[in-house]
């Protein structure tokens, strides 16, 4: 923090020549820098969380992480030890159900909408999509449960995957439109000037131009859907065991993280911090990856 | 060559299917929501809207409570989130601009945005619900710890990255010239900030100011994890409350008759209801401000 006090010093400084300026004019330059101050200390309070949770999650996930913790199952209470390896597993089946899902349908949706951006189809369709994108997560979870969970009379991963797909959609279609819009018209023209059909045209040249868009697009989906917990409280449920069969309730990361925090025992609550470190370094690698992705293949032309 | 032709138009069918799915979806889930709370609506009739009383027990399933705590939560989380992502976005857009500090900052704020709700809850119940209950304790208030002004603070931390991010691209769009031109009439920086480039933005930041209360009313995890869960109506912000996310999350799964959880989806169909039409505002006045 003493650091970024000091390099304010040197960018406004009325300090020295304020003694031989008009009154009036020193005391603007005191207020001036004020403001800066009060701005840059207004950022540190907004930021300071982020140090707390990071180092408090580390140190604390951190200690409970072993192998034993990540292979085995949850211990009754009482027992020392156990794992959140029925979680983990869990967490990779749900969002993989949201993946397939929602991958094709959301970069079907995202072409169209950058083809036929002016169309009144593509004006319905982006609103509808921009709508989606601001429904409450738990909304999606009551509607996977009316689709799937009331009518098979279980609850069941395959709902979970289903209301976390509904939330990875629109991030996958905007990201996807954002992107191919980017492409300019020329590679378009040079591929149908040489006689190449426009499903060519769009798959080989424009789609393969734009795809570190898209993947982008995907890793955030799939980051934002791995650490939703409000739809699967009553989808995917929960399941102390091993679970595999996607028509079973199953447990998930952050919902094994809302079950342990919220418990009075502090073995329990120490399973949790291990689980959220998990959570966070699974979480916090995709968005890396993402980065990479996007500096290593920027659209360039 | 006929072939090349047939699979165009099936290309182009498939792309048009793509754009109809993605329109029918949302109409689905309001027609979904719709049908699942009917048997609520006509149980509950339009005194849900406006009774407070929240009992399975003798079956009376009004929202006002919810409502209330989700007003209350949101708001105090928006004017605390509002004032700290201008400094921010002040900051970020205007003192350093590039740099490393710019750099570390701006990691800061996606990194803010990508910890998973369930997370800040936990947070939330270790840091700030102690928090809370020492000022409630030196104030001489019950200690609950839990209650809406501790989710208003874990809230308003939890939408910061958004409306930051938000700030910084309005902030980004107002025209140098302007700026320039105060600061060639000797104007200082912070004078031209407050009289040039704010009121420029005014708009902008609105927009985004709404598009972040649209996040505050449907978070859901964190806000129950710390809010108290109290089904009462309550302005007491040091009370233990519920919001309307936080009811369905506690409630849904162990609802036992049928109108008790239509009543729950009820109020899910009048949070999405309100939600997009706060996002829908939000949007055409940062889209206005982006066209200016």
């Amino acid at each position: 923090m003493a650091e970024t006090e000091v390099r304010i010093e040197p960018l406004s400084a009325p300090g020295r020549r304020s003694r031989t300026l008009d009154p009036s004019v020193a005391a603007r330059l005191r207020g001036d820098l004020g403001f800066r101050v009060l701005m840059l200390a207004l950022s540190l309070i907004a930021t300071v969380p982020l140090v707390l949770i990071l180092v408090y999650i580390v140190v604390k996930g951190a200690s409970s992480i072993n192998w034993q913790f990540l292979t085995e199952l949850p211990k009754p209470m009482g027992e020392a030890g156990g794992g959140i390896s029925n979680a983990i597993v869990g967490t990779v089946i749900l969002v993989a159900i949201a993946t397939v899902i929602s991958v094709p349908l959301g970069v079907i949706a995202g072409i169209f909408l950058s083809e036929r951006s002016k169309s009144r189809l593509g004006t319905v369709a982006r609103l509808s999509v921009e709508t989606l994108m601001g429904i409450p997560s738990i909304v999606l979870g009551i509607v996977a449960y009316t689709w799937i969970v009331r009518p098979s009379g279980h609850f069941s991963a395959l709902s979970g995957g289903v209301s976390l797909a509904m939330i990875m959609l629109p991030v996958i279609t905007l990201s996807t439109e954002e992107t191919l819009l980017l492409i300019p018209l020329s590679l378009r023209e040079a591929a149908l000037a040489l006689g190449v059909s426009y499903r060519r045209t769009v798959m080989r040249v424009i789609l393969p131009a734009g795809m570190s868009g898209i993947i982008t697009g995907v890793l955030l989906a799939v980051a934002r859907g791995a650490g939703e917990t409000a739809p699967l409280l009553f989808t995917a449920f929960g399941n102390p065991f091993l679970a595999v069969n996607i028509l079973k309730p199953m447990e998930s990361l952050p919902h094994t993280i809302f079950y342990y925090a919220t418990s009075p025992y502090p073995a329990w609550q120490a399973l949790a911090w291990g689980a959220s470190f998990v959570l966070l370094v699974i979480i916090l690698t995709l968005n890396v990856v993402t980065k990479l992705v996007t500096s290593r293949w920027k659209i360039q032309f | 060559m006929k072939s090349e032709r047939s699979s165009d138009t099936a290309f182009r069918t498939l792309l048009v299917l793509g754009g109809i799915a993605v329109s029918v979806l949302l109409i689905a889930i309001f027609v979904s929501l719709t049908v699942a709370a009917r048997p609520a609506i006509i149980a509950n009739g339009f005194r849900f809207l406006t009774g407070s009383e929240w009992d399975p027990v003798t079956s009376s399933f009004h929202s006002l409570a919810f409502v209330v705590g989700t007003l209350i939560t949101s708001l105090i989380a928006l004017v605390v989130a509002t004032i700290l992502s201008l400094a921010l976005a002040i900051l970020m857009g205007e003192y350093f601009r590039t740099g490393a500090f710019s750099a570390i900052m701006r990691t800061a704020v996606e990194l803010l945005a990508g910890i998973p709700s369930v997370v800040y809850g936990f947070i939330g119940l270790f840091f700030f619900v102690p928090a809370v209950r020492v000022l409630e304790t030196v104030l001489g208030l019950p200690p609950f710890g839990v209650g809406m002004l501790t989710t208003s603070l874990l809230l308003a931390f939890m939408i910061l990255p958004y409306s930051a991010s938000i700030g910084r691209e309005i902030i980004s769009l107002v025209p140098s010239d302007l700026k320039e031109a105060a600061l060639s009439l000797g104007a200082t920086q912070s004078e031209t900030i407050w009289k040039i480039t704010l009121p420029y933005a005014t708009s902008g930041i609105m927009g985004g100011v709404l598009l972040s209360l649209g996040r505050a009313l449907g978070e859901t995890m964190a806000v129950t994890m710390v809010i108290g869960n109290a089904n009462v109506l309550t302005f007491d912000i040091f009370a233990p409350g519920n919001t309307m996310a936080s009811v369905i999350a506690n409630e849904f799964s162990e609802a036992t008759t049928n109108v008790y959880l239509s009543s729950l989806i009820e109020i899910g169909l009048l949070l999405f209801v309100v939600s997009t039409l706060i996002n829908i505002a939000g949007k055409i006045v940062v889209n206005r401000m982006a066209a200016r």
